[in-house]
């Protein structure tokens, strides 16, 4: 039973990882070929860093990705002190609900209902489509407030009422009390929201890709369109790079937490 | 105190503007130009054009390719997700997070990469044909799109299931077998019923995107198994037909609204056996 389970469970992230072991292999491919491999070569990462839309796009994706996730934090963070607070349930309850439409919708429908909003007041306003990175970051905001909302909420809850009224009692302003007492207390809801929005905008395809206007390309639209056509292996290369970054942030950020725990057990 | 309360109904101000701005108003001109023709009037050609026979096919294609992929994962990712909830906390985290690492990858490339391997001069054909077998056609078959769907959406279906059963008391399992349930008793009697809410998260999670998905069907599909999201970016990305893109939107609304109702009502009737 036991190896039987250990081998499906092999089998299973054998499925999971096979197309990136592909991708991988590929990107030092030295044929043009993502099928058939020829031999070995670096000449792809070479291309890779040759290619400046490609870079440009990589930048632009991560300043996107950077402001819509901190203003998405601010504003997600203030709303979840604002919705623990109301006393009224009917009110809540429809914010509630209201904020979470976009994590429910499938993204194509999220996507077209924006990008409806957008070219409907674009032409009131006579707009000309230069606004592309105004739109795709309202668009992201919005899609990623829900996130943020949604971990910081649970947090607020735990937190005892008593406190911050303890800290206005001893002399806090209210302002002084949240930053002092409440934030310290959720912030790690708020960067679980932080980190999930950044991810989310980093990876968005479908949302972007009906809320883009000309003059402006993050990573998944350059790589959407280069898909299009027959992708040479540079894009593996990207691939291969991103995976490996991600996979040293993840063992680092492990690591990191596998100490802390040990530090806190010892105390 | 009155102060402070006033202050903290203002901090949902932004986030209440930003909704009725940027969730409601987008939501209610879909419905506008669902309902509308190219000058702006009021009109039903629309929805009844998304209702013909030609669009019905893609509809009802989609509804079951996107079931198929749905049960597929379900199959695969219970008893895997069971497999790791009962493993060492130490290995649940490393597999968990293996779970989680492709997902971070462009879901573009990965799809695309399926191509390299499925196609028929590709990686399994290659592999066949060196050990003497005929070459399988995979490449733009239903099946192959519903091979996409189930492997980029599978992470969706192994953490909702398994954060629910990692929260199962062994206790309670021990307690069964204790009181005489074999195996399969306790997996029908105590993990099941444990773990239904993860499990309707879990259909939700992959249902939605797979219903809705237009690159794997392009990609995997090689244009010849349109679904309902193919459609719909080709009426906006293509023939510029708001239109009647937005009806068949609607309608895709509509139609997961539906699904999530029976869903929820078959879930609602797991929680009351649960309590019998």
């Amino acid at each position: 039973m036991k190896t039987l389970s250990k081998l499906y469970t092999l089998l299973i992230f054998v499925f999971l990882y096979a197309p990136i072991a592909i991708l991988v292999l590929f990107s030092f491919n030295s044929s043009n070929s993502t099928g058939v491999f020829t031999g070995f070569s670096l000449h792809w990462y070479e291309e890779l860093f040759r290619d400046g839309a490609t870079l440009a796009a990589l930048k632009n994706t991560l300043i996107l990705a950077v402001t819509s996730s901190v203003i998405a934090t601010v504003i997600g963070t203030a709303a979840a002190v604002g919705i623990d607070r109301m006393k009224n349930q009917y009110i809540k309850g429809t914010l509630i609900s209201a904020t979470n439409i976009p994590m429910m919708n499938p993204d194509i429908v999220t996507g077209i209902s924006m990008m409806l909003l957008f070219v409907f007041v674009g032409g009131l306003l006579k707009l000309d489509n230069n606004l592309s990175f105004a739109t795709l970051l309202i668009a992201h905001i919005t899609f990623n407030l829900p996130y943020v909302i949604l971990s910081v909420l649970p947090k607020i809850k735990q937190l005892d009422p008593q406190l911050p009224e303890a800290a206005m009692d001893l002399g806090c302003t209210p302002m002084k009390a949240f930053f002092k007492v409440e934030l310290p207390a959720i912030l790690p809801g708020v960067l679980t929201g932080l980190i999930m929005a950044f991810t989310l905008s980093l990876d968005d395809f479908i949302i972007s890709y009906f809320t883009i206007g000309s003059g402006f390309e993050t990573l998944p639209i350059r790589i959407y369109s280069m898909t299009k056509k027959r992708v040479t292996p540079d894009m593996y290369a990207l691939s291969t790079l991103i995976f490996i970054a991600i996979l040293l942030l993840l063992i680092l950020s492990n690591v990191t937490s596998a100490r802390a725990e040990k530090k806190t057990k010892k105390k | 105190m009155k102060n402070r309360s006033f202050l903290q109904k203002c901090l949902a101000a932004p986030h209440m503007v930003w909704t009725v701005l940027f969730i409601i108003a987008p939501l209610i001109f879909v419905a506008y130009y669902a309902f509308t023709d190219s000058e702006g009037a009021f009109t039903f050609d629309n929805i009844l054009k998304a209702t013909e026979a030609d669009y019905m096919v893609i509809f009802f294609r989609s509804v079951s390719l996107a079931l198929i992929a749905t049960f597929i994962c379900l199959v695969i990712a219970y008893p895997l997700a069971y497999s790791i909830s009962r493993s060492k906390a130490s290995s649940q985290k490393i597999m968990i997070m293996l779970v989680m690492l492709p997902m971070w990858m462009n879901f573009l490339i990965r799809t695309y990469s399926w191509m390299s391997i499925l196609e028929d001069t590709g990686f399994i054909n290659q592999l066949l044909m060196k050990i003497g077998l005929e070459p399988v056609h995979m490449i733009n078959t239903s099946g192959a799109v519903v091979l996409g769907m189930v492997y980029n959406f599978l992470p969706y279906m192994i953490l909702p299931i398994y954060s629910v059963m990692v929260k199962i008391d062994n206790r309670l399992v021990e307690a069964a077998s204790d009181l005489g349930c074999n195996s399969f008793g306790v997996m029908t009697k105590v993990i099941f019923p444990l773990s239904a809410s993860g499990v309707v998260s879990g259909i939700t999670m992959v249902f939605v995107p797979s219903i809705s998905t237009f690159y794997i069907s392009q990609k995997l599909g090689g244009g010849n198994f349109d679904l309902i999201g193919d459609t719909i970016e080709r009426q906006f990305q293509q023939a510029y037909n708001y239109n009647l893109g937005a009806a068949i939107s609607l309608i895709l609304m509509v139609l997961i609204l539906i699904c999530m109702a029976v869903m929820n009502r078959f879930s609602d009737e797991d929680g009351g056996g649960m309590i019998v």
